[in-house]
């Protein structure tokens, strides 16, 4: 499997590191509540197609936004998340 | 149809021509008592212990494909009771006497070998850890043997004993643990609810649940309507699309975890044995593949099939750990799909919709827990309270913090199961 970097080019699954759906971007507010906070430590959509996960490149310590379909764990992209607010 | 060795001596002698379908396949009636979504090892032992347990025979089991068919059949065939927390180590040591109990219970050869699991350990730290799961597994009432490095020798003398990277310590000797022939559990299962007159429904995929007032009335398949007065989600791998039927978001990410089997080869591994410094575990089928697995390829998937990492990972586990090994070919990879929670422990409880029982969750250890989850969730739909071994097992876990079961203790998080 390989992985588009913004910095680096494709790159070899190897180099990355797996941290979970894109969701976890979509903190809630302190206060939000524990249901809230329940669905997003722990709940998830968990598509079988099309998804959107992050990645860290281990090498160039870019953390990225990958679209991918976990049917086939084809790659259609990816991109930076640097400057983004908590990446 | 009944067996037994008279009759297996009969039908070798003439022909075996006598055996007939080990169940019947009937067509989806209006309504049931209870509808059991899923026709896996969980659902068929649900059905089971459902018309055996509670005399509840008013019951179909819905399956998408063939019996069987998930991953009842692709797992690595390992049965233990070596579990730590309180909550896993009752649980997991109720199935393994229901498994030592199956094959009569069931009128069905299930191939269970109990020929010792042992897993290794490579520093002081390590047989630390492992003297105080020991203990544990004590204290609950099963059997563990702490290992010095000549106790495991006289067992396994065929490891790499001179390699100075990892050496071997000892290990947890499990004797009680070992395998079974992982098809012969879900056939046997169908088998038993099948003659008690459960009806077991292939290719017949649930699409829909109907719920109204608050109440599941039925599902919708691909064969028709089908009313019930309760429904079980019982369809690990595929838990998150079933449960969104009914409006449900679980706490489960999909993730793939491989397996391998080599060519035949003569007996050469007695027992389960399991690396404590890399992803590497085996036993050798009673055909004489050699059947070995690692740990998940560490990212959502539903593709049922690896990437290559792990695939050189777990070789190079397995050449570190039993060099002579090293010229068996390998026949075939694949990988099942995995309900990961949080925790890394199974849900089985009742639904937020009144009728609807999930479960799920089962990580990479559903096999041996066959037995038990029917028997739990059967007494839970039968009963309207979780059995006493399963009590922990509760989906609100999550939420309230209370009772998180993490026999790693990694933490409750996704992504580090």
């Amino acid at each position: 499997m390989l992985i588009p970097c913004p910095c680096c080019g494709p790159r070899d699954r190897r180099e990355f590191t797996y941290y979970g759906h894109a969701t976890f971007l979509a903190r809630p507010a302190p206060d939000a509540g524990a249901g809230a906070w329940d669905d997003y430590l722990h709940n998830r959509d968990n598509p079988a197609g099309m998804t959107e996960d992050l990645w860290y490149h281990d090498p160039c310590g870019q953390w990225l936004k990958v679209q991918r379909d976990t049917l086939t764990h084809r790659v259609h992209g990816s991109e930076g998340l640097a400057g983004e607010a908590g990446a | 149809m009944g067996f037994n060795g008279a009759r297996v001596l009969w039908e070798g002698l003439t022909g075996n021509r006598g055996w007939r379908p080990h169940w019947r396949k009937p067509a989806p009636k209006p309504a049931y008592d209870v509808v059991i979504i899923g026709g896996g090892g969980h659902g068929l032992s649900t059905a089971h212990y459902l018309a055996t347990n509670h005399g509840i025979r008013n019951v179909a089991v819905l399956e998408k494909g063939y019996l069987g068919s998930g991953n009842i059949g692709r797992n690595t065939t390992i049965v233990r009771a070596n579990y730590f927390l309180p909550g896993n180590s009752e649980f997991y040591s109720h199935s393994l006497k229901l498994w030592e109990g199956l094959e009569s219970a069931l009128g069905y050869n299930v191939m269970h070998s109990q020929r010792g699991l042992i897993n290794l350990f490579h520093s002081d730290g390590q047989r630390d850890a492992f003297a105080r799961r020991g203990n544990a597994m004590l204290a609950q009432g099963d059997d563990a043997v702490l290992l010095d490095r000549d106790g495991v020798r006289k067992l396994l003398p065929y490891l790499d004993f001179e390699q100075t990277r990892f050496p071997i310590y000892g290990g947890l000797y499990h004797p009680r643990g070992g395998t079974a022939r992982h098809d012969a559990v879900a056939w046997g299962y169908a088998h038993s609810a099948d003659r008690q007159g459960v009806d077991l429904i292939e290719n017949c995929e649930v699409t829909g649940i109907d719920i109204s007032g608050g109440r599941v009335t039925g599902v919708q398949t691909t064969r028709g309507t089908i009313r019930a007065k309760q429904v079980a989600i019982v369809v690990a791998g595929r838990s998150s699309q079933v449960a969104a039927m009914a409006g449900m978001r679980l706490p489960i990410e999909s993730h793939v975890l491989q397996a391998f089997v080599t060519e035949g080869l003569k007996p050469v591994i007695d027992h389960v044995v399991s690396f404590g410094m890399g992803h590497f575990y085996i036993s050798q089928s009673d055909k004489g593949g050699l059947v070995f697995g690692g740990d998940l390829d560490f990212y959502a998937s539903y593709a049922a099939r690896g990437n290559l990492p792990m695939v050189e990972h777990v070789m190079e586990a397995g050449m570190t750990l039993m060099p002579m090994i090293g010229r068996a070919r390998v026949l075939r990879s694949w990988g099942g799909i995995m309900d990961m929670s949080p925790d890394g422990s199974p849900i089985i409880d009742k639904a937020p919709v009144e009728g609807l029982f999930l479960n799920c969750g089962w990580n990479y250890g559903g096999f041996k827990a066959v037995p038990a989850s029917g028997h739990a969730l059967a007494h839970l739909i039968a009963t309207g309270a979780p059995h006493p071994v399963a009590a922990g097992f509760r989906l609100d876990r999550f939420r309230t913090g209370r009772g998180i079961i993490d026999e790693e203790g990694t933490g409750s998080q996704h992504n580090l199961h």
